[in-house]
């Protein structure tokens, strides 16, 4: 089954990833993450995102559209990046997800992939 | 009753939750199971009576809803489902008896069970899934409408199905954690038609939970908890009917008359809880029944040992910190060391977790009188009385009330 693995990681986190002494630490972490699941071949894709400093949310309010600086939703942790992984089920997508180096201080969202209407 | 109708009836008891485990493991659809199971049955009360019954029922069921769900699927236009049908066709043509088929129950009770799956719905999924009772039933033993209950269900069965929830027991390293919330999805059950054990449903769910725990420990045998669990189970089940006087009002433990309790459930659950703590690791359920097996020991050795109870009840509070342990531990501490230190021990909770706590304020009502604070008694019954859910638990309440009144005047 294929399942989206949400990464989402906290102010503090965002902050190492750069001119941050632990910049050089955070990133091979998460190279170290995503090597690891390309070679087991569970991994078919997945991108980091720039922080949600970058983010901008849209919406149409009686058909005007409004624009907004941030990510749509106010939360402290954001999704700073994700994964497209195929394993045989839900407990593998969930021991792959707290693998993730945001596990600790953030968390990860495990989602099946819709595949089609019915899902 | 009709000989026929009878004996599905009993195949229905047995067999229920073995098929549709078995037909959801193989089609990874419970749902599409539990109905196919269904007409499986209703086939059976309609045909078994003229017919006969088949030597091999569960067999004949399973063919049965193993074919409504190959036809079901025919129906819905999967041309791949043909091929099984006609293979399956061929198969009893050429063969009378049925194939042996795997029990997957213990599977199925992991995947109703697993942690992605609102913990809330665990106990009205295992008694739907491997008893089959309706949503109907268990909304009512929930306090839940019935028709909600019934959503919630089919959105638990379909999110196991689609975020791919195996249907599987876990790794050994996974299992003990596992097994403990079956279990307590099955503790949960039993503690279902606690408040009333007078009523005469036609299932009575402790029984059906004891009949739960066995299964466990027939298919995943050795394991100390599972064990405990029953054990513990029938320690409370022994005292069923003496737990009402003959006008069906709450008879505490203490004031319960020893000759009335089960005998025989004592002396089982005493095997079981040996057995238990020969195996190891000792878990909450072996404690809370070393508890009640000492409890049960009244009838043999008079007033029970307060002292062990109140360990057995530290070792608990260290592995299972709930306010029901810390109340039966201060309760027991009370009895060695006089109801004024159990009351200092009540104070030490925080008032978030007593306010709405019926055991709480009828335990500190207990001690209140036996300080001889009878203002502070009745004030704490009369928030026990306000916040009991059970009539027989209320009357008893008020009666006791009702003695300290006397006494003032």
């Amino acid at each position: 089954m294929q399942y989206a693995l949400m990464f989402y990681e906290n102010p503090s986190e965002f902050a190492k990833r750069a001119d941050s002494p632990e910049t050089e630490a955070y990133w091979a972490s998460w190279t170290a993450y995503s090597q690891a699941a390309r070679e087991s071949g569970v991994l078919q894709g997945g991108q980091a995102l720039q922080p949600p400093g970058m983010s901008t949310a849209v919406r149409l309010k009686s058909g005007a559209r409004s624009v907004q600086d941030g990510p749509i939703a106010d939360t402290k942790e954001q999704l700073g990046g994700f994964f497209i992984i195929d394993v045989p089920d839900l407990d593998a997508a969930l021991d792959w997800a707290s693998k993730a180096p945001c596990a600790e201080h953030g968390g990860v969202e495990v989602r099946p992939i819709m595949n089609g209407p019915s899902g | 009753m009709e000989p026929a109708r009878h004996i599905a009836e009993q195949a229905a008891r047995r067999s229920y939750g073995r098929l549709v485990a078995w037909l959801a493991s193989q089609f990874r659809d419970i749902t599409l199971a539990e109905d196919a199971v269904a007409e499986a049955f209703a086939k059976a009360l309609s045909h078994w009576p003229d017919t006969g019954v088949p030597d091999n029922p569960e067999g004949w069921l399973a063919t049965v809803a193993r074919r409504e769900i190959l036809q079901h699927r025919s129906r819905a236009g999967r041309f791949e489902a043909a091929v099984p049908f006609l293979k399956l066709i061929a198969e009893e043509r050429q063969a009378d008896s049925e194939p042996d088929w795997p029990d997957d129950r213990l599977k199925l009770m992991f995947a109703c069970t697993h942690p992605a799956i609102d913990p809330t719905m665990h106990t009205p999924l295992i008694l739907q899934t491997i008893l089959g009772f309706s949503a109907e039933d268990i909304g009512s033993a929930f306090c839940v409408a019935p028709t909600s209950m019934g959503q919630r269900l089919v959105r638990t069965k379909r999110k196991i199905i689609q975020a791919g929830i195996g249907l599987s027991v876990p790794d050994s390293s996974e299992l003990p954690g596992r097994l403990g919330a079956i279990l307590d999805a099955i503790y949960a059950a039993f503690g279902l038609s606690w408040s009333d054990p007078a009523s005469e449903n036609a299932r009575d769910v402790s029984e059906e939970a004891i009949w739960l725990a066995r299964l466990v420990d027939g298919l995943l045998p050795g394991r100390a908890e599972v064990l405990g669990l029953l054990a513990l189970m029938l320690f409370s089940h022994s005292r069923r009917s003496a737990r009402r006087s003959p006008e069906g009002d709450f008879v505490p433990l203490s004031e319960q008359d020893p000759d009335v309790w089960n005998k025989d459930m004592i002396m089982e659950a005493g095997a079981c809880l040996n057995i238990a703590v020969s195996i190891q690791p000792v878990g909450r359920y072996q404690l809370e029944a070393a508890i009640q097996a000492i409890h049960a020991g009244r009838a043999q050795f008079g007033e029970p040992d307060w002292q062990t109870i109140a360990g057995l009840y530290d070792r608990l509070w260290e592995i299972h910190p709930t306010i029901a342990v810390f109340l039966g531990r201060a309760m027991a501490i009370s009895e060695i060391q006089g109801a004024g230190t159990g009351l200092n021990l009540l104070d030490e909770l925080p008032e978030s977790q007593i306010s709405a706590h019926q055991p709480y304020w009828a335990s500190r009502a207990e001690l209140l009188r036996r300080c001889g604070d009878n203002d502070g008694a009745q004030a704490a019954y009369l928030k026990a009385i306000g916040l009991s859910d059970d009539p027989a638990t209320r009357r008893f309440l008020q009666s006791r009330v009702q003695i300290l009144v006397e006494n003032d005047s």
